[in-house]
């Protein structure tokens, strides 16, 4: 059988059966003002040595300086052996083999990353990963409004705390299901826990940190959703959680879903992504979770083996009423994760969360010396912090770029008066002479 | 052979329902559950929900596939089976006694002319089958 799915003939006799003329015309109904005709300036091919060049020029311009930029994507050290045993053959593929029992390795992988990821949050159980941080959420939401079918409500709080492309990824996916997205006031950078209305709301979103790098008072906050009738749905950074309480233990119930970026465990920050999603929940809520599920099971002769499970909840039995059809779970990414937590173990994980926080607050003392540098928030705060630098933010990243640093994430139109605000990070591989440096850069302008 | 008990009337969508007053139990046929395989789950809906005739009302699961339960009848979900969360292989074991779904209280007592007789919903499987 050739790989090339359909030939020029297949695709022919497709269209006479349908009775259309060409392929374009299966997407009619798309709006053509949102058609993108073309991509300016982007050749229809060149040759290998040019497009490597390219490539490697577009590259360093993103790989120059110190980086103080955290923003949902940081800079941990990744130990060499987490990719070197990636990138082997038997792990190096993209997906679950659609033959999937026939991998015992790579099954049996997922379900340690599983019970690692069920472990870390004190949930019960763990899904094989989706794209990123920003859809576990929207499958998130999604779940708890499909769980909670006592709430009679659509509406969901989110904090105005949240990372800000989680809420446009949110917005995006949930909003078109008829779920209304409202927004949680925040007083000096997190959620007050008095004075807010859980009246009619099927689910709570907290993020811990939050995308200030504060930390909320969760315990308070679930209970209070759990009062009110509300699920509760924590978005945590896995690595923080080695130091923080699990989402499982907040207040007195524990929160229902909880879900994140894993990108901190082993994943380059590689300009962005790619990066994968976690999603963990209570066993009561097992069969309204998406995405696949490795289990672990025996055997006609008794002997240890691992399957997928619970399929039926999944596009390819459920069809059109499956948990999701936007998801599919991060295999590579999801192997380097489990090396990565692996190699580090719990004392690791722990030895490297310490050494962020401890940098961060050196970072923030530091910088905050300088007269004209203060907090934006009195909150307390983990590995980020919102700093005001008393100048425009857009020349300042400039100035700092000269001097090899990158200064942070700016706070431009994320919050009040962002202009001369940026958010920055250190973690375990920012030394105290990186910090230094920063502060020189500051006083000398 | 399945077993098509004759005091139950059969929806299309393998459903049977037993209508003693305005209460309407409502379960999967025998057929129905030889054709799923060993049940592993059913999802319930709420007690005080109100459903229409043919509206879904629960999802039964088996290892290899997950199906729709439509409402044979209009009117108020007032019970479920509580016993099959713990034991769901009951729908396999005794389909039309302990292996019930849900009663509805009837808003009306008039049963729908596409319901179908013991011996009207035999053929259709039958036909089914080939």
């Amino acid at each position: 059988m050739p790989f090339i799915p359909h030939t020029h003939a297949d695709k022919e006799r497709m269209l006479e059966t349908l009775g259309i003329a060409s392929t374009d015309e299966l997407f009619d109904e798309i709006p053509n003002e949102i058609l993108c005709d073309g991509l300016p300036n982007v050749p229809d091919g060149i040759s290998e040595m040019a497009m490597l060049r390219h490539m490697v020029q577009r590259a360093n311009n993103d790989s120059a300086g110190i980086c103080f930029l955290g923003a949902g994507c940081y800079d941990h050290y990744i130990p060499a052996a987490v990719w070197d045993i990636a990138s082997r053959g038997e792990f190096l593929t993209a997906y679950t083999p659609y033959q999937a029992e026939a991998s015992q390795g790579t099954l049996q992988l997922v379900y340690e990353f599983q019970s690692m990821l069920a472990s870390l949050t004190a949930m019960d159980v763990a899904n094989a990963s989706v794209y990123d941080g920003a859809s576990a959420l929207a499958e998130a939401i999604l779940m708890a409004v499909r769980v909670n079918r006592k709430s009679k409500s659509r509406r969901v709080l989110v904090p105005a705390s949240i990372h800000p492309f989680y809420l446009a990824t949110v917005k995006s996916i949930v909003t078109q299901q008829g779920i209304e997205v409202d927004l949680l006031p925040v007083e000096d950078g997190r959620v007050p826990v008095t004075d807010i209305d859980l009246e009619s709301t099927v689910a709570v979103v907290i993020q811990q940190p939050n995308f200030y790098g504060v930390l909320e008072d969760t315990d308070a906050l679930t209970t209070k959703a759990h009062d009110a009738g509300a699920l509760l749905i924590g978005v945590v950074n896995p690595m923080t959680l080695a130091l923080l309480k699990p989402p499982g233990d907040w207040g007195d119930t524990g929160a229902d879903i909880v879900c994140g970026d894993g990108q901190p465990l082993g994943i380059p920050m590689a300009s962005g992504g790619p990066s994968f999603g976690f999603l963990c929940t209570r066993m009561a809520n097992v069969r309204q979770l998406p995405g696949r599920i490795a289990g672990r099971t025996q055997d006609k002769d008794g002997n240890d083996g691992f399957v997928l499970t619970l399929q039926a909840r999944e596009q390819h039995i459920r069809r059109a009423k499956a948990t999701s059809n936007i998801c599919t779970n991060q295999g590579l990414l999801v192997t380097a994760a489990t090396i990565y937590m692996t190699l580090l173990g719990p004392q690791g994980l722990i030895e490297v969360a310490n050494t962020c926080l401890r940098q961060t607050h050196l970072l923030v003392e530091q910088l905050t010396s300088h007269l004209k540098v203060t907090k934006r928030f009195n909150s307390p705060y983990f590995h980020e912090c919102v700093l005001d630098f008393g100048e425009s933010t857009t020349e300042l990243q400039q100035k700092l770029l000269k001097h090899g640093i990158l200064g942070g994430h700016p706070m431009t139109g994320v919050i009040e008066e962002g202009e001369h605000a940026m958010l920055v990070c250190a973690t375990e591989v920012r030394t105290a002479q990186d910090i230094e440096r920063y502060y020189q850069a500051l006083v000398n302008g | 052979m399945p077993d098509f008990p004759s005091d139950l009337r059969y929806a299309r969508t393998h459903e049977w329902v037993r209508v003693e007053g305005t209460r309407a139990t409502v379960g999967i046929s025998d057929y129905a559950q030889t054709q799923l395989g060993d049940v592993v789950y059913v999802e319930m809906p709420e007690i005080g929900t109100n459903v229409e005739f043919e509206a879904e009302v629960a999802v039964v699961e088996s290892v290899k596939a997950a199906s729709d339960i439509y409402a044979p009848v209009t009117g108020q979900i007032v019970d479920t089976n509580d016993e099959l969360d713990n034991a769901p292989e009951i729908v396999n074991a005794d389909p039309y006694g302990d292996g019930w779904f849900l009663i509805i209280e009837m808003t009306g007592d008039e049963l729908s002319n596409d319901l179908l007789t013991a011996d009207a919903y035999e053929v259709f499987c039958q036909e089914e089958d080939e």
